[in-house]
């Protein structure tokens, strides 16, 4: 049973990194309508910064973290003010594939600016370092992902719940031409939805690395699997994004960690996943849970159902 | 740019006439003379050209055919697909069962050494089976939906493709046949009918016809119902569906015509490399592949063609020619430069020239044709009337219709 609580906890931790990423694509959606392509090479660039802040450069963790956070925002906001403003109107094919090359772009430059460097995770506490609490291991590293995913999200409910600008987003989001009738900026609302997107990918950037033990440029990749998280928790819902990527950690760790040895009976033989699956099936639960989802319930676990005829 | 007839002719006979023309692959004697030259230029081109050469124009055009295919879906059906690499996959490896090396030992993977007029259609036939067997959930969702489950489809191709031993070779990937004449493959130099050709000459007769059969195909369909049913469904799905287009008809036509032209890409690919590596059929290819549809042209078949050479090509003439410095630009290996300047070609043409490297020639064609016109009358022609000419040249009449469509 212990085994059973060690994977439950660290599908925790990661389902909370998944559950950052996808609180940035549900953000921007809820917005602008746009699918954010890009959002696994901003978290990717953010890790980067922040770990080369903190090796190369020799500066404070914390120092080191908002500098990132500045720089991945202000290219999430360019990128927003510039490009994609100038789609308004255009098809949703266009601007899908405008993110695609914005991440193209992020991929490149962070390959060009690190090649072939394997920086160490920065972080202001030991990540290897840990405790047992009745044959769980508990690392300090899980119990930081998991807290300060607890405050992000308590802060975001917070922000669109009584701050002015909260209300006006969650407006921009309900009906954009009434907000635009009572005097929203909505031009502005995408702005700010593309910054805090920026924001939270840098910090789910700095956990991922921190649990990989070390930034890779595999790192977008592996924030892909984000999209399995909003399409479970539906794509128009910030509760959804959390429970969904919650899920998916969860589910892919426990594939991860019972795969190779939990024997199946089936028409009386005895086998493993990994015997019938291949290793790394982990890789690929996640998706294959989006399709089921995809399947019977297309709008998700909280999203909103569409009425379409057509 | 031929197959961008879409709009319907205006009334009046004699532009009715102009538009039948038009509408004809070899309707007008420009267009003759142009398909004489560039025929002359392939036969230049193929009887001086060397290994490199026919290296970069043989890869380009495999991958320009499943240019045409994603540009089918995507650019002509209007639906978003990341999907692309998994289909050439599936046509790779159906190549690689039918036409592989017989195994010798039992862990090899099984091959059945057939013929490459079985294994090649068969490629394409396995690949739009599997496309009809997908599409009907696929496209059941719309939009960014259908992006982000061929993006799965993509991740699980992949780790079936790694272990799929028996078939695929697992992680290492698997040896493949090139085409054979007779006995003799054709990645060596052979005597055909007396004359000497090297290897990549045969490979240039066997993928040029076969690129042009598809494309000849693709700008043909699109001057069907069916594919101007395609292109209704991209402008406005009500629409269509008013009109009494089958929008899951013309969807599934749309992926199923993507599926096996990928399919056949993926076959050539295989057997062209002599080497199947299930890693290829990533994502990143995916990504290539609509930045060229973009890059060259949406709904184009020329486009398609000039996006392949953009993103395919292009890197490799570079390399080839040394025209990137070996140690690379600014810190960047020179295939890191290539990703940067389709990455940065993605966002310059979606925001200044939507319809690709084709909208920019047709631009330059309309300008041309703008200042003739100015020539002619000394005067300031606005735009309607230098297009709206029923007796004039037909040419003008068809540049009107398409230069101003977006997508």
């Amino acid at each position: 049973m212990a085994f059973f609580f060690q994977i439950f906890l660290a599908g925790i931790a990661a389902g909370c990194i998944y559950a950052l990423v996808a609180l940035g694509f549900t953000i921007i959606f809820k917005s602008s309508g746009v699918i954010n392509f890009a959002q696994g090479e901003l978290l990717l660039l953010g890790a980067y910064l922040v770990s080369a802040g903190v090796s190369q450069w020799h500066l404070n963790f914390f120092l080191a973290l908002f500098i990132a956070i500045a720089i991945t925002v202000a290219i999430a906001v360019a990128f927003e003010r510039f490009a994609l403003r100038r789609m308004i109107g255009r098809p949703a094919f266009s601007v899908l594939m405008l993110t695609i090359g914005l991440d193209t772009l992020l991929l490149t430059a962070v390959i060009a600016i690190w090649p072939d460097v394997l920086y160490a995770p920065a972080a202001p506490y030991s990540t290897t370092a840990g405790f047992d609490v009745g044959g769980v291991h508990i690392t300090i590293n899980d119990i930081w992902t998991i807290i300060v995913t607890g405050i992000l999200c308590a802060a975001l409910y917070a922000f669109f719940r009584y701050t002015r600008y909260g209300l006006a987003m969650r407006a921009a989001a309900l009906d954009q031409e009434a907000a635009l009738a009572v005097g929203i900026n909505v031009g502005l609302v995408n702005t700010f939805s593309w910054a805090i997107a920026a924001a939270i990918a840098t910090i789910g950037g700095f956990f991922l690395a921190a649990h990989l033990s070390g930034v890779n440029p595999g790192l977008g990749v592996i924030a892909l699997v984000a999209f399995p998280a909003i399409i479970l928790g539906g794509i128009d819902s910030v509760l959804g994004a959390v429970v969904g990527g919650l899920i998916i950690g969860i589910v892919q760790q426990l594939t991860a960690g019972y795969e190779n040895t939990a024997l199946i009976h089936l028409f009386g033989q005895s086998f493993t996943l990994t015997d019938k699956l291949g290793p790394s099936f982990d890789a690929i639960a996640p998706y294959l849970v989006m399709l089921v989802v995809l399947l019977i319930r297309p709008y998700g676990l909280f999203g909103k159902r569409k009425v379409e005829r057509i | 740019m031929s197959a961008d007839v879409s709009a319907t002719p205006p009334a009046g006979v004699a532009s009715r006439r102009a538009a039948d023309v038009t509408t004809r692959l070899l309707g007008t004697s420009r267009r003759r003379v142009v398909l004489i030259l560039a025929l002359v230029a392939v036969a230049i081109f193929f009887s001086v050209a060397n290994d490199d050469q026919f290296q970069i124009v043989n890869v380009t055009m495999i991958y320009a055919i499943a240019v045409l295919g994603l540009n089918v879906l995507s650019g002509y059906a209007g639906q978003i697909s990341l999907g692309i690499a998994f289909f050439m996959g599936i046509g790779a490896y159906t190549a690689t069962w039918l036409g592989g090396t017989p195994p010798t030992s039992p862990r090899a993977p099984v091959g059945l050494g057939l013929p490459f007029w079985i294994w090649l259609p068969a490629a394409g036939i396995v690949a739009a089976l599997l496309g009809a067997l997908i599409g009907p959930t696929a496209l059941r969702l719309k939009g960014f939906y259908l992006g982000i489950v061929s993006l799965a489809l993509v991740v699980i191709g992949v780790q079936i493709f790694k272990n799929a031993a028996f078939l695929t070779g697992g992680n290492s990937g698997r040896g493949m046949l090139p085409p054979a004449f007779g006995d003799t493959p054709i990645n060596q130099q052979n005597d055909l009918f007396g004359i000497a050709l090297s290897a990549g000459q045969q490979f240039f007769l066997v993928i040029a016809p076969i690129l042009a059969l598809a494309a000849l195909f693709v700008a043909n369909v699109m001057r069907t119902r069916a594919g101007r049913a395609f292109q209704a469904v991209r402008d406005h799905e009500v629409g269509a569906a008013i009109m009494g287009v089958n929008l899951f008809e013309a969807k599934m036509g749309a992926f199923i015509l993507s599926s096996f032209l990928a399919g056949i890409s993926g076959a050539l690919f295989a057997s062209y490399n002599v080497h199947v590596d299930p890693n290829t059929w990533d994502l990143t290819l995916s990504i290539a592949f609509v930045a060229a549809i973009i890059i060259g042209g949406i709904a184009s078949v020329w486009g398609s063609l000039l996006g392949a050479i953009f993103v395919f090509a292009l890197p490799k003439v570079l390399d080839v020619y040394s025209l990137v410095p070996a140690t690379g630009i600014a810190g960047l290996p020179s295939g890191d430069v290539n990703t940067v300047i389709y990455g940065l070609l993605i966002i310059v043409f979606l925001l200044f020239e939507p319809a690709g490297f084709v909208g920019l020639i047709r631009r330059g064609r309309l300008l041309a044709l703008r200042m003739s016109e100015r020539n002619r009358k000394g005067g300031e022609p606005t735009p309607a009337a230098a297009g709206a000419d029923p007796g004039g040249d037909a040419e003008i009449e068809r540049t009107r219709l398409t230069a101003g469509s977006d997508a």
